[in-house]
């Protein structure tokens, strides 16, 4: 049986960066076939390529034989490839049967909205793939799984023929979770050709028919699902491709510095305790979704926790606001920067010591000059190359504002600081900038939390690796075990022996 | 912020620029006293710009100045009819001014309602109690003592003392928001309140005192309005939000928060004055007065959305080089 979909040749480059290179994929009619990787491996770039977001550099799309073009998002629709996101791209304010049928809801004669085929259309979608909601309901008061339905009865509603599920159960609870691969099947007995995207061994076993591999950016195999195990799986993934260059330094560990013990959360975390150490960089790693930011956020007071303590040293600290975290010395770059580290429209050098206020102040009034030298310190150190320091933040290329986001807290001369994914969306250059200092951070004294998704990262920086699921710590990895198959394993739950 | 710059300079030229075609007709209105007398006919609306352009940086609105001026008035009145000194009389009127924008401040902070709602209902609540203290009777010149009433006309150096407190509000507030901690946190919050956070810095906390500064302007405005008048009432003031929110949109105060300065939106309110003062000595009637006022905002919402595209474009040109 040909493919329904069929992907040949595809490359697609970014300045500086090679996110596809002349990768291949299949999709089959009644098929699902999983498409598998590590972050960064051009997963969420082939979605794109495909819903027409990405226009391919080099390549051949095939649908049923003959070859097409996706030149905008509303022409892969209409040729019947439609994605189911993480976050489903739906309007809240709007009806369910609204939101089935917003663009193409069938007209009456005088070319208004035909509310009865409406209802009756999306009705009938709905129970084609066995949910009885109510047409009428307005979509915010529906849960993620219910929205993923209305996702999938658009899908339909479009007659798609091929549907891509893009990590569909990350927020999905376990009862959920089934009632998707329910639906599924039901896909798959209607005859829909499914891509479908997941981190979670378990989830592929149980209901992907094929797998395609990915990584960093390339091909490495496919297959039937049946033909493969699980090690063979994460042997493809993560291969021997970490040839990244990481800083090498000596390891000068010290006392410890920060105690965590019994930290609990009611919704995101239970159980967490570690130890961190002088002049240590101790890695996080886990899959998207296990805790490891929102422990964070309470580590840095933007939470609170229910239960546990922290020990700064020899004093035993309750944390409750960031102002709590920054007097005992902890100080946290925030995953994602444009929201949360950078204030665009404040000027570089008031960005950075905004936090050190008190100290470059004197009897309640700002002093500029001791400001501007507090920032031009810690720019330089960074090597950052900003035309002025009284430039407007926004101006500075994402990398750029990245350092100025770690100078902020370096000039607060913290014990402990947590980098969130500290090189997540910038260039090369700027990572191995941002490595480089981290190096130094540590070869002086100070206590490095990093979490990152990037094994390579993990692996290349880090002293130890921590490794999170669901919520909670369920690995320490050192020396001879800090493989990126021992790490992968443990993320996603697969035992040693498999 | 040199494009922020520049915008001023091209405000201060439109306001010249005005008063140029205007001398042109009458010569008489840009004799200085006649100068002094637009400074001093605009100093409410400076006074009530600066605190409200302080809560727009912060990302908040606030509809309720001009009700909290007319209590404030009131309660100024009254206070100086039962035979309180003068001096007793203006700080009650600043402290209860400030209690009042901490009612708004505190609805925001505490239960974080959007200001605009707060404001609106405050706005009803504070123009509400001036009925309810007195029955709806007016406070007549007659009713007020002299030195009541001669305060804020009393001519020191050559201006009123009411200019004078509108220029030494400009000179302090000008030092708050450049040189002090809170100035500057005013500014983060309103920037983007999510880093503000991750900062440390406490965004409602922050919005609170922007709340109490605009609320206390307003208290003393509410005494020198109500003196210079010399008249009380309900309706005291009735609409002038609007007029001081469009100072600071017009002075390039920017509405989603953390951009613009204190001279932005005291110059926004000399070109709403200048507008006011000169248009019916040319001759134009009050309905193209509101006409001129409105395209003067409208035009100043297209040039920041301009300005903002521009911006864009110095990005671009950044990331291509190497």
């Amino acid at each position: 049986m040909p493919p329904v979909l069929s992907l040949r040749g595809i490359s697609k480059s970014f300045p500086g960066v090679k996110a596809l290179q002349d990768v291949q994929l299949d999709l089959y009619q009644g098929q699902v076939t999983a498409l598998i990787g590590e972050n960064g491996a051009g997963k969420s770039t082939i979605v794109k390529v495909l819903t027409g977001i990405y226009q391919p550099d080099a390549g051949t799309i095939t649908l049923d034989g003959k070859s097409v073009r996706f030149p905008t998002a509303q022409s892969a629709t209409r040729a019947g490839v439609t994605a189911i996101h993480q976050e489903t791209v739906l309007f809240d304010e709007l009806s369910v049967a609204e939101n089935i049928w917003l663009g193409h809801a069938p007209r009456t004669r005088l070319g208004l909205l035909d509310w009865r085929s409406i209802r009756e259309g999306a009705r009938r979608l709905l129970a084609e793939i066995g949910s009885d909601l109510d047409p009428d309901q307005r979509l915010g008061d529906l849960g993620i799984a219910s929205k993923h339905l209305v996702a999938i009865a658009r899908a339909l509603s479009t007659d798609a023929r091929v549907v891509i599920l893009d990590e569909p159960t990350a927020a999905l609870s376990h009862k959920e979770i089934h009632e998707l691969y329910d639906l599924v099947e039901t896909l798959k007995a209607k005859g829909k050709a499914i891509l479908f995207i997941s981190h979670k061994f378990d989830e592929i076993y149980h209901i992907a028919d094929r797998y395609t591999v990915f990584r960093d950016g390339q091909f490495v195999g496919e297959g039937a699902i049946s033909d493969v195990t699980e090690g063979q799986l994460v042997h493809m993934m993560v291969g021997r491709s970490v040839d990244q260059i990481f800083p090498s330094r000596a390891r000068n560990i010290g006392d410890p510095v920060l105690t965590v013990a019994g930290y609990n959360h009611p919704t995101e975390f239970a159980d967490i305790g570690f130890t961190l150490h002088r002049g240590e960089i101790l890695g996080f790693y886990g899959l998207v979704g296990a805790g490891r930011s929102e422990l964070m956020q309470a580590l840095f007071g933007i939470t609170r926790p229910s239960k546990g303590a922290v020990r700064i040293g020899a004093d035993i600290r309750v944390i409750r606001s960031t102002h709590d975290a920054i007097a005992a010395g902890i100080v946290y770059v925030p995953e994602d920067r444009g929201k949360q580290g950078a204030i665009r429209a404040l000027p570089i050098f008031q960005n950075i010591t905004l936090p050190s206020l008190s100290r470059t102040s004197r009897a309640g009034f700002l002093r500029l000059a001791r400001e501007f030298k507090l920032a031009r310190d810690y720019t330089q150190r960074l090597d950052l190359r900003a035309a002025a320091l009284d430039q407007e933040l926004g101006l500075l290329s994402g990398g750029n504002q990245q350092k100025v986001v770690i100078a902020k807290w370096l000039a607060m001369r913290p014990r402990v600081i947590i980098l969130d994914e500290p090189t997540k969306g910038i260039d090369i250059g700027s990572k191995a900038a941002v490595h480089e200092f981290m190096a130094e951070l540590a070869a002086e004294g100070l206590a490095v939390i990093m979490v990152s998704s990037e094994i390579p990262e993990v692996l290349g920086m880090s002293d130890r690796v921590i490794v999170m699921r669901e919520g909670r710590i369920i690995d320490e990895v050192t020396g001879e075990r800090m493989t990126p198959e021992t790490l992968v394993r443990a993320a996603a739950g697969i035992s040693e022996a498999a | 912020m040199r494009i922020l710059r520049h915008r001023e300079a091209l405000l201060g030229l439109a306001i010249l620029v005005l008063l140029v075609i205007v001398a042109a007709r009458f010569p008489a209105f840009i004799r200085p006293a006649s100068l002094v007398n637009v400074l001093n006919d605009t100093s409410p609306l400076i006074l009530l710009a600066i605190g409200q352009m302080i809560v727009i940086l912060t990302k908040c609105i606030d509809l309720s100045v001009a009700a909290s001026l007319a209590l404030c008035g009131m309660v100024a009145a009254l206070l100086n009819g039962a035979g309180v000194p003068l001096p007793l009389v203006l700080l009650a009127s600043v402290i209860l001014g400030g209690a009042l924008g901490a009612v708004n401040g505190l609805l925001v902070w505490k239960l974080a309602i959007p200001s605009i709602v707060v404001t609106l209902g405050t706005m009803t609540i504070y123009r509400g109690s001036i009925f309810l203290m007195t029955n709806g009777a007016w406070v007549n010149a007659h009713q007020m003592t002299d030195s009541f009433k001669a305060f804020p006309r009393t001519i020191l150096l050559g201006l009123p003392v009411m200019s004078w407190i509108a220029l030494a509000a400009i000179a302090f507030f000008a030092i708050v928001l450049t040189r002090t901690p809170l100035g500057r946190a005013f500014y983060a919050v309103g920037g983007n309140p999510h880093a503000a956070v991750y900062t440390g810095l406490d965004v409602g906390r922050t919005q609170f005192w922007a709340f109490v500064i605009s609320g206390a302007l307003a208290g003393l405005t509410g005494y020198l309005w109500v003196a210079r008048f010399a008249v009380a009432y309900v309706d005291v003031a009735r609409g002038f939000e609007l007029d001081v929110v469009a100072a600071c949109v017009i002075g390039g105060i920017a509405i989603a928060g953390g951009a613009g300065t204190i001279f932005g939106a005291v110059l926004g309110a000399l070109f709403l004055g200048v507008i006011k003062n000169a248009l019916p000595v040319v001759g134009i009637s009050p309905f193209w007065q509101m006409a001129i006022s409105g395209s003067a905002i409208v035009l100043a919402v297209v040039f920041n959305a301009a300005q903002r595209r521009q911006k864009g474009r110095i990005i671009l040109k950044q990331v291509d080089a190497p």
